[in-house]
């Protein structure tokens, strides 16, 4: 059973009461990008063992959007971080270098 | 005009749990920036209530005000007044970016009542109802069963629980069931 914190509500809100959306951080290629990098951002997705970010809903509950880090392979929850942030906020990469040393995701590390 | 009813016309499963359909009840959805100083002072003025804190319900006599995200209230105010309180913050909210809708006749709303009600609260929401996790004004948005709901408890003990009014029925029938199933003894 996944719990992930909500940001927005602070609910510790387990699986049921979410809706997964996939990869985080994806950049949307578009008018003047190359078919190469549109069929990229259509198709292209990470499958890692290990450390990931995902976009989760907290659909049952305040219905917000928000962005979670985790693995994939142990279920650990290293942290939630609002859907409006860039990248993963410095404070969260250092919880999961500290736990994972080594780790990288996409251009994350 | 037709005569406006309740989702169930008031019905109520007694027991050591009750179940009831608390009836017609205003209920408006407003949207906006909840910092905001004059959706504030709208707020007092319809319900008497101050904006509530996170996760928090603010209810007195049949008015008030509950946290549903950080931009989003229900108000609550008798069924009769709810057109009015609509109009109301039309007018004290021009210019202020908002959405205010009244929703009364899109609700169902139960009460659940006596010793146990956090149990059958607990058999049908993935929630900590222990009383030292979820206490009287203490509110969540969750799922009861397979649908969408919103409950909180007042200083009595009982547990009010909002849901669509079209699967205001279902939410009915698990509850009394899960009553009438007894207790399990987990939150005692
Ligand atoms: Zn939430």
């Amino acid at each position: 059973m996944l719990t992930l914190q909500c940001p927005y509500c602070g609910v510790n809100a387990e699986e049921t009461e979410l809706t997964a959306g996939g990869e985080a951080h994806l950049k949307r290629e578009t008018v003047g990008s190359s078919d190469d990098d549109f069929e990229g951002y259509l198709f292209m997705r990470e499958n890692p063992k290990g450390v990931h970010f995902e976009r989760w809903r907290h659909s049952y509950g305040c219905g917000k959007w928000f962005l979670a880090a985790r693995d994939t392979n142990t279920l650990e929850v290293f942290g939630t971080y609002s859907a409006q942030s860039k990248e993963p906020p410095k404070e969260l990469r250092d919880k999961i270098s500290a736990k994972r040393p080594g780790w990288s995701w996409r251009e994350f590390k | 005009m037709s005569e406006p009813v309740s989702f169930l016309g008031g019905r109520v499963a007694e027991g050591a749990v009750t179940v009831r359909d608390a009836g017609l009840r205003g209920m408006i959805t407003l949207r906006g920036d909840l910092a905001a100083t004059k959706v504030k002072n709208v707020v007092k003025k319809i319900t008497g209530q101050a904006i509530p804190a996170q996760r928090k319900a603010s209810v007195a006599e049949g008015r008030g005000a509950v946290w549903m995200s950080p931009d989003e209230l229900l108000l609550l105010v008798p069924y009769a007044e709810a057109e009015e309180a609509v109009a109301t913050m039309a007018k004290a909210l021009k210019g202020v970016h908002h959405l205010a809708v009244n929703v009364s006749d899109a609700r169902a709303h139960i009460t659940v009542e006596g010793t146990g009600a956090a149990e059958v609260m607990a058999k049908n929401a993935p929630v900590d109802f222990s009383s030292a996790a979820f206490g009287a004004g203490d509110f969540r948005r969750s799922r009861v069963g397979q649908v969408a709901a919103a409950f909180w408890k007042d200083e009595a003990g009982a547990f009010h629980v909002v849901s669509f009014r079209s699967v205001g029925d279902y939410v009915f029938d698990l509850l009394r069931v899960s009553a009438e199933a007894g207790p399990v003894g987990a939150l005692s």
